[in-house]
């Protein structure tokens, strides 16, 4: 088992925090793991992006080409990772960022509204886990358990009054993906 | 499999490895750190750089902490020469940096292996040559390896490949760096440094424990005679003996070798490559055997000394060898020397900070390599 | 330790004479190799009797410069370490901090202490740290042959400033003193000329507030000597001591910049009578 996904947006969107998180899901599940951000001029308000690797292998390289999960959350992230999604991958884009449809052959497309969901639940701040819980809705990469445990961990260091309203969106965005999953599917029955 | 040619571990080693700790995400330049603060390190003097700057900035906390030294300096060509104050007084010392800042350290550290002090400098290698830019590069090889500032010298390199190697590898540098009294480098890059990895890396350390040596320059105290550290002999007779000297330890130093090699044993093609070049390599020589091409891994861990011996024997039964760095071509230079014609050696390297991804190396070691 | 008869060259047995100066015990028999009337000598006699006079012979870690006094390690019965050309500052830092308990000065002529050093110089200063500075300023640098010194006088002939110094090109002199003055680290800062019996006194008095603001922790302390050249300056020893007194003087004041040690309540006994007798 190997999973490589790749998480891009605006600084300030959370991006590497949720990077952590998977990272921090997939240690607790004894599997290995590599988070490897990128940084530089694009920490302060461009683009960043973080890959991240978990595998039951020892993992090689901390980096790939191809990615089996690309998380886009934002309009620039979709454009340029969009390709990058393996054949039999799945494409998260944060519909509240990105308005533009995206299809292509062979991948799992989902748009999630992120920051409306965030919004519902009465913090605008946690659209990044949202996303992170699609991630889990869309593939069972990770049992949802793993991510809430690395929820409490790495935001409990700081910010153990947000730890509820986080596992809130894990749930929500889990939700929120599974919906749009079964939706589809119906979709392809009615198409044939 | 990691081979070591000299047994057992260093007592700093077995310090670091004990007791093993629960395992938790750790940033390779935070173990880089720790691995330092449990190595023993007395003192530490180091000034800003990306992409190493975690490694003074948790310094900063632990060694004051600790009742050790830290001291930001004023440049790293000051915290070069504070190293080598605090080194020849018998102190365990230490500086980080990434690479412009440790070409500032080359006529201080020219000084140490002058004067045969042991220091351990870590190098969280850039993209150069100049500015260059913070994206992860392994173009200091012949730096470090080579020696780098004026004068015959050389200096222990020690390349991690993960972040528990980065925790690990302090403590052998500076074990191996006092046993021949030279400097001792980790020579790591900005992956490495920047990445996240499950780690053993404890948030407890083992007291110091002081080692007296008979040379050091810290006081006189009971002493008989005193001591002088300095590297200035002008009779060019005096000089050429403290020459040879140094170039005997580097010869002793040779039993000191470390690599590790995966899929070796019927590997028809061996991929020799170091730190975070050997992980990408790894996944490429993964795959290619899952295509069904023999392809296996050696990666040095000790630099210098460099595993020869074990490269030359290779030579004489593979078809060939494929060379990778984060450089233009520095590393192969020594896999050349080693294999010394027995069979073809070839190159590939990126520089700048681009990544090839495995993908990439997969075709290209396989076309270099094709029948 | 020395006795007297250690010192002294004589063919006579040690009762027929009273011993009236001997060499500090902590400086060895190496007979000095600087050119005649160059103060380093004496220079090198008052940091031995120092250490001599506090009592530090145990716990000195002396940092020798690159230049003239390269070899200053050789007269020393202490622990010495060389510095690379500047960099003592740095390297006497490491060590002071490493084990604050070391008395440990540096000995810094002036191109390694404002020129190539001024970076160090600067910031060991700014930090306060508890190091004693021996600044030997002859405004030339007298090793490597003659060249100009960030200290060397406006219109001073040198082999790089054949047609003397012109400011315009080259800059100004550094007062070192004044400059350091600014930075509340330091915590004595003084010049001295050592041109009479009187001045070396002075420079006594002077050095035992440095040496005092490092083993009282108070800070830094530096002591600036106007020293000669006269090989460099191409003038007789003589000669180079009047022109310290009648010109260098006029562009390097003497005096006390900074003065936040402490009067000491009663000189060490003997201190002033047992020296002096070296120049």
């Amino acid at each position: 088992m190997k999973e490589e996904v790749l998480i891009a947006g605006f600084g300030g969107q959370g991006i590497l925090l949720m990077g952590q998180l998977l990272a921090e899901a997939a240690m607790q599940e004894e599997l290995y793991a590599t988070w490897f951000p990128s940084y530089g001029p694009e920490m302060r308000g461009g683009t960043a992006n973080c890959t991240v690797v978990f595998s039951s292998e020892e993992i090689g390289s901390p980096i790939a080409a191809q990615y089996s999960v690309v998380i886009a959350m934002n309009q620039p992230s979709l454009e340029r990772f969009a390709p990058r999604v393996r054949s039999g991958g799945v494409l998260l884009v944060n519909a509240s960022m990105v308005p533009v449809p995206y299809e292509r052959e062979g991948i799992t497309v989902l748009y999630i509204p992120a920051a409306e969901i965030a919004h519902d639940l009465g913090q605008p701040k946690v659209g990044n886990v949202v996303m992170l819980g699609s991630l889990l809705g869309a593939r069972p990469a990770l049992p949802i358990g793993a991510v809430e445990a690395a929820i409490r961990t790495v935001i409990g260091r700081k910010h153990a009054d947000a730890i509820d309203v986080n596992l809130s969106a894990l749930c929500a965005g889990r939700d929120a993906a599974l919906e749009r999953l079964t939706n589809s599917a119906a979709d392809a029955v009615a198409a044939h | 499999m990691i081979v070591t040619t000299r047994q057992p571990v260093s007592t700093s080693e077995r310090a670091v490895r004990t007791p093993a700790p629960a395992k938790r995400l750790v940033k390779g330049n935070e173990a880089l750190a720790l691995g330092a603060v449990a190595a023993g390190a007395e003192c530490f003097f180091g000034y800003p750089i990306t992409p190493q700057n975690e490694v003074p900035e948790i310094l900063s906390y632990w060694m004051p902490k600790l009742g050790r030294v830290f001291l930001q300096a004023e440049s790293e060509v000051a915290s070069i020469n504070m190293v080598y104050g605090a080194a020849a007084a018998g102190h365990r010392a230490m500086t980080s940096s990434s690479s412009p800042g440790i070409s500032l350290m080359m006529e201080g550290l020219s000084y140490i292996a002058g004067a045969r002090l042991p220091c351990v400098i870590a190098n969280v290698m850039r993209g150069g040559p100049g500015l260059g830019n913070i994206a992860p590069s392994q173009g200091d090889y012949f730096q470090a390896v080579k020696g780098g500032g004026h004068g015959d010298y050389r200096c222990i390199v020690l390349a991690p490949w993960n972040v528990q190697e980065m925790y690990e590898l302090p403590a052998l540098a500076f074990d191996l760096a006092e046993r021949y009294r030279m400097p001792a480098f980790v020579l790591t890059d900005a992956v490495l440094g920047s990445m996240l990895e499950p780690a053993r890396v404890p948030l407890e350390f083992p007291p110091l424990v002081r080692r007296e040596q008979d040379w050091t320059a810290c006081g006189r105290g009971n002493r008989a005679h005193k001591n002088v550290v300095h590297s200035l002999y002008l009779d060019p007779e005096v000089l050429s003996a403290k020459c040879e000297e140094l170039q005997a330890t580097y010869r002793r130093a040779a039993c000191e070798v470390r690599f590790d090699e995966r899929l070796i044993d019927d590997a028809q093609v061996v991929v020799v490559a170091f730190g975070i070049s050997a992980r990408l390599a790894l996944s490429a020589v993964s795959a290619l055997r899952r295509r069904g091409e023999k392809f296996g891994l050696l990666r040095p861990i000790t630099l210098f000394p460099f595993p020869s011996e074990r490269l030359s024997a290779l030579a004489k039964r593979v078809r060939g060898m494929m060379v990778f760095e984060l450089n233009s071509g520095q590393m192969v230079e020594d896999v050349r020397l080693a294999a010394n014609g027995a069979c073809p050696v070839e190159f590939f390297g990126k520089m700048g900070g681009v990544l090839p991804p495995p993908e990439e190396l997969v075709e290209v070691f396989s076309k270099r390599f094709a029948r | 330790m020395h006795s007297c008869a250690d010192n002294l060259v004589t063919d006579t047995p040690d009762d027929e004479f009273e011993c009236v100066a001997h060499r500090p015990n902590s400086m060895s028999d190496k007979p000095l190799h600087y050119c005649p009337g160059c103060t380093h000598g004496i220079i090198h006699r008052l940091v031995g009797e120092m250490v001599d006079e506090f009592g530090l012979l145990d716990r000195t870690v002396g940092i020798c410069p690159v230049g003239c006094a390269v070899f200053a390690y050789e007269y020393f019965e202490f622990d010495s370490i060389e510095a690379s050309h500047g960099r003592a500052p740095a390297v006497a830092t490491a060590v002071k901090r490493a084990d604050p308990r070391r008395f440990v000065f540096t000995y810094q002529g002036d191109g390694d202490l404002a020129a190539i050093g001024t970076a160090e110089t600067v910031h060991a200063a700014a930090r306060g740290e508890r190091i004693t500075v021996f600044f030997v300023n002859n405004g030339i640098y007298g090793m490597t042959g003659g060249q100009m010194a960030p200290t060397s006088l406006p219109g001073q002939k040198t082999t790089t400033s054949p047609g003397g110094r012109d400011p315009a090109l080259t800059g100004h002199p550094i007062a070192v003193c004044e400059m350091l003055s600014t930075l509340p680290g330091v915590a004595f800062a003084a010049r001295v000329p050592l041109t009479s019996p009187k001045n070396v006194n002075l420079a006594r008095r002077y050095m035992r507030k440095a040496i005092r603001a490092q083993l009282e922790n108070i800070g830094y302390g530096i002591v600036e000597f106007l020293s000669t050249c006269p090989v460099q300056w191409g003038l007789t020893p003589i000669a180079a001591m009047k022109h310290i007194d009648a010109d260098v003087i006029k562009v390097y004041p003497p005096g006390v910049f900074v003065d936040r040690v402490p009067d000491a309540r009663a000189a060490p006994v003997g201190a002033e009578t047992d020296a002096g007798s070296s120049t």
